[in-house]
């Protein structure tokens, strides 16, 4: 674990103590977590922190998160020196022991993980904490090579070995390395999806990595997808429903990250991610069937449109969601399966690859 | 067929036999939970009632203030006797058995102008019940003049004729008295404390008439004095005449055939307020009448066409200056008395009117203190000056004060419901026709002018209240956050201390640092605790009266019951007794 998290925690504590020595009220400053406060750096390829700060003063009011904020970096602390891990649920189990100042529910201590995470400018993983929920899975031509918890000899995981399964990424991919022949890495929205392509293993037709997202990234996901795209020099090709949630929550935040983790989107971005499909225009060459769009995806389409700073940096996204509010439609990646059950296999995938074209960027 | 009817002996003619005219004091007789007679409790509150209040009114008329003394004496087996003095005008010979022996006979039916009495029912109907359930006459004695000797006779009613009998006529001296009436009846009856009991009822009535001075001896217990609040005399409510838009045609007709004027205009422009001469031309006008028709010849359709032509008229609302209202402050001081509260505000909103009938609403609100919280809030109900005690539930108070939103003033309400919290409220309507719903004079009837105004002065009130409340709010709230000084700083203290080592006295130091600093920044706080000894109005005995619980009373019937039972010599019931009243324990 890191030093370096354990020193910003002293320090920290160390400024408050001595504001409250001078009889002054301490206070706590964090950038702001929201797409209000990120710009689109066309030359990193990621959204990067405008410096909106937000300061919480120790008041009457802000007195119990203070004291919880001080409690948690303290259990942080004590993590990091006994290199452990915490899950978020745990963490919100800790601070039962805090009396009064315990969280009530977890979003109250989830926030508050966040809050220290963007004010230390250190990635939670590295204070100690570890979310909740698994990683997307991965199947195809790689090689991975991790180490034994115990021994800590290293073990080689061959991802073509799981047969009709899939190896699961772990919340700390840190430190992996990587052995590969693939030609790319294709990223999938659904799990149902990512089992067709592994059970006709598609891989070896393809020569590719397959992982399955199962919806918005976790960031663990991203950050093995970031890691093997830049370490092996592999392209991502990522493929969704064609609806704006697969668009923007997932494609958007997996290649230049989202406003909530502002902070950390360096860490987590895959500037080099291409949008395959399924775009509007796919709905409209493959004669897809198809939904209408719902209230929230309107709005969602909208949003992207007037509030996101990477579609307003990208005409061709502009032009694309435009178009799919015209037409007032969604497609779903296995709607497909109308014309044949392999037909996204056999036909659409091997068009779409050839052609980059049709590809969004 | 014709013959058939025609012939004597037919059924019909069997039936006109049996068939014949019953008096209006017949036809009391028998429904006499109409006047408030529905059993012996509600028969001596309501007789004691009708007494208290024509002696206010006739002090009232004569600009006089009322002192008046009610005993009552429990003769045993459920018998009482009933006597009530006033130091009013008195009343000349030849009408007393008119007031006290027929019914629907008073100065204050045909006439417009605030009082309590309305229809002239109420006593006579007590003389009459009292004949009826203990077979003794009411005795009647006035004076009106010191120089004069006082006139006292008895008095029973003679229901076919509706008429008084009158027996005992004497004169006699009655020192010390300069005038006034006395009347004694005895009835069969209930005495109970508590709710809707005569106790309550007096007390009521010195709350909204302070310029009563009130003696009181129950059938048991110490003798009460009500003294007077206020030297003030209150202003004799004017009479005024009738207003056009507020007759009815039947009512107009009678009034035609009734008078002595000889033109049509000039019947206008006399028997009621706010017509002039030209209002009574364009009258006359608009009902394509002569001027000069003879009132007394109109026919049913010319009478019908004068009620069209009245309604097609413009004519102003009536005076509002002939009413009488408790008055803002007043109002507060007689809560304050009764209730021990932390927050009083009143409210006299200006003259309204419906039908023709000049009327004003007054509401108060007693907030918080010795209130309790839970429970729905009381309602005092006044119809002026004298408290309605019973059938809350049809009468146009409640029902605006339940349809008022509550909530945005502090207290909690359900959907259209009374609301509940620490508070009481009291809504007074004076007019020179209260509408009640019957006779009994319980409950206020449901115009929809007077729902309107009733919400508007529960609103006005509500208001003055809301900003007592909110207030009271953000105090509760600051201290609330005052609080977080001690719940979460020593928490922020301790987290320092795990953090950067700190020793104890370090720990304590920051704490120490921080409340002072905290505090600092928050400034005062206004101190909005109740104290009960603030408000030097509350009369605690004055209080408990009519409050008493209904335990107490259950204890007093029980009490009564083995009294009844040992005289009898059973003692076993006695014994059966003595052990259900353990048992509850």
């Amino acid at each position: 674990m890191s030093k370096a998290a354990s020193d910003k925690i002293k320090k920290i504590a160390k400024d408050i103590y001595n504001d409250i020595v001078k009889s002054k009220q301490p206070t706590l400053t964090s950038p702001i977590r929201s797409l209000n406060n990120v710009e689109y750096d066309k030359k990193d390829g990621y959204f990067k922190v405008k410096g909106l700060e937000k300061t919480r003063t120790l008041t009457v009011s802000t007195s119990k998160s203070f004291a919880q904020s001080l409690l948690l970096m303290n259990e942080s602390k004590k993590v990091i020196a006994a290199n452990d891990i915490m899950t978020k649920r745990e963490a919100y189990y800790v601070s039962k022991n805090w009396g009064d100042a315990k969280f009530n529910e977890q979003p109250e201590s989830d926030t508050c993980m966040d809050d220290m995470e963007a004010m230390m400018g250190v990635l939670r993983e590295q204070l100690g904490f570890i979310p909740e929920e698994d990683g997307g899975a991965v199947s195809g031509n790689l090689t991975i090579i991790d180490k034994d918890p115990d021994t800590g000899k290293e073990v080689k995981i061959d991802c073509t070995k799981f047969a009709s399964g899939a190896y699961n990424i772990p919340a700390d991919v840190e430190e992996f390395k990587f052995e590969t022949k693939a030609n790319f890495i294709l990223a999938i929205e659904t799990a149902g999806m990512f089992q067709r392509l592994v059970k006709h293993k598609y891989y070896k037709k393809a020569n590719c990595v397959l992982v399955s997202l199962k919806g918005v990234p976790s960031r663990a996901t991203r950050r093995f997808i970031k890691r093997l795209s830049e370490n092996k020099k592999l392209p991502v090709y990522v493929f969704t429903d064609g609806d704006f949630y697969g668009h923007m929550n997932i494609y958007r935040t997996l290649k230049v990250g989202s406003g909530n983790a502002a902070h950390a989107n360096q860490f987590f971005c895959v500037p080099n991610a291409k949008f395959i499909g399924v775009t509007p225009q796919d709905i409209i060459d493959y004669k897809l069937p198809s939904h209408p769009l719902k209230d929230v995806d309107v709005k969602r389409g909208k949003d992207a449109l007037k509030n996101d700073p990477f579609v307003k940096a990208h005409k061709e996204w502009e032009k694309a969601i435009r178009l799919q509010l015209k037409m007032g439609k969604r497609a779903e990646q296995q709607a497909f399966a109308a014309y044949d059950l392999n037909y996204v296999m056999n036909t659409y995938l091997k068009d779409k690859l050839k052609n980059s074209k049709t590809w969004l960027p | 067929m014709v013959g058939v009817y025609m012939a004597k002996g037919t059924k019909a003619d069997e039936l006109a036999k049996k068939q014949k005219e019953i008096s209006v004091a017949e036809f009391f007789e028998k429904n006499r939970h109409l006047l408030g007679f529905d059993n012996k409790r509600k028969a001596l509150l309501t007789t004691v009632k009708e007494a208290v209040d024509n002696s206010i009114d006739a002090c009232e008329e004569a600009n006089i203030l009322p002192d008046i003394t009610v005993h009552i004496t429990d003769m045993g087996d459920d018998r009482f006797r009933i006597i009530v003095e006033d130091n009013g005008p008195g009343i000349v010979k030849k009408q007393i058995g008119k007031i006290f022996g027929s019914l629907l006979y008073g100065s204050k039916f045909h006439k417009l102008s605030q009082s309590r009495g309305q229809q002239g029912i109420g006593i006579s109907a007590s003389v009459m019940y009292a004949n009826l359930t203990t077979g003794r006459a009411a005795k009647i004695t006035a004076k009106v003049h010191k120089d004069k000797p006082a006139y006292t006779c008895k008095i029973r009613i003679d229901t076919k004729i509706n008429k008084a009998v009158i027996s005992d006529e004497k004169e006699i001296s009655w020192t010390g008295k300069e005038h006034g009436v006395k009347i004694e009846i005895d009835l069969e009856g209930s005495y109970m404390k508590g709710k809707q009991s005569v106790d309550e009822y007096l007390k009521q009535t010195a709350i909204v008439n302070p310029h009563l001075n009130l003696i009181y001896q129950p059938p048991k217990g110490e003798q009460i004095i009500f003294p007077r609040a206020s030297e003030e005399k209150v202003i004799m409510p004017k009479e005024i005449k009738p207003h056009p838009y507020g007759v009815e045609l039947g009512m107009l007709m009678k009034l035609l055939h009734a008078s002595d004027k000889r033109t049509l205009e000039a019947f206008m422009k006399d028997e009621f307020s706010r017509v002039t001469a030209p209002v009574a031309k364009e009258i006359c006008q608009n009902a394509r009448l002569p001027t000069n028709l003879k009132p007394q010849n109109m026919t049913r359709q010319q009478a019908e066409d004068l009620y069209k032509g009245i309604q097609e008229t413009k004519i102003m609302a009536p005076p509002t200056d002939c009413l009488s209202p408790i008055g803002e402050s007043l109002v507060e001081k007689g809560m304050k008395k009764e209730i021990n509260a932390e927050f009083y505000c009143a409210t006299s909103r200006r003259p309204a009117v419906y039908r023709g009938n000049p009327f004003v609403i007054e509401c108060g609100i007693a907030y918080g203190g010795n209130i309790p919280a839970e429970g729905t809030v009381d309602v005092l109900r006044f119809a002026n000056k004298v408290p309605l005690q019973f059938q809350p539930g049809a009468c146009a108070i409640t029902k605006s004060v339940n349809e008022t939103a509550w909530k945005s003033y502090g207290l909690s309400q359900s959907g259209s419901n009374t609301p509940t919290g620490p508070a009481v409220v009291l809504v007074h309507m004076a007019s020179v026709w209260v509408p009640f719903t019957s006779e009994a004079k319980e409950a206020l009837a449901h115009y929809s002018e007077i729902i309107k105004e009733i919400k508007l002065a529960i609103q006005e009130a509500g208001r003055k209240l809301m900003r007592y409340t909110a207030k009271k709010r953000r105090v509760k709230d600051e201290l609330k956050k005052r609080s977080y000084i001690e719940k979460y700083i020593p928490y922020v203290a301790k987290g320092l201390k795990e953090l950067l080592g700190l020793t104890e006295s370090q720990e304590t130091g920051v704490t120490k640092k921080l409340q002072i600093l905290l505090e600092k920044k928050r400034g005062e706080v206004k101190d909005m605790s109740f104290d009960a000894s603030k408000n030097v109005d509350f009369d605690e005995e004055f209080a408990k009266i009519g409050k008493e619980e209904l335990e107490e009373i259950q204890q007093e019937i029980d009490d009564e019951m083995n009294g009844v039972k040992s005289e009898n010599g059973n003692n076993n019931g006695k014994k059966k007794n003595g052990k259900k009243r353990n048992g509850k324990k």
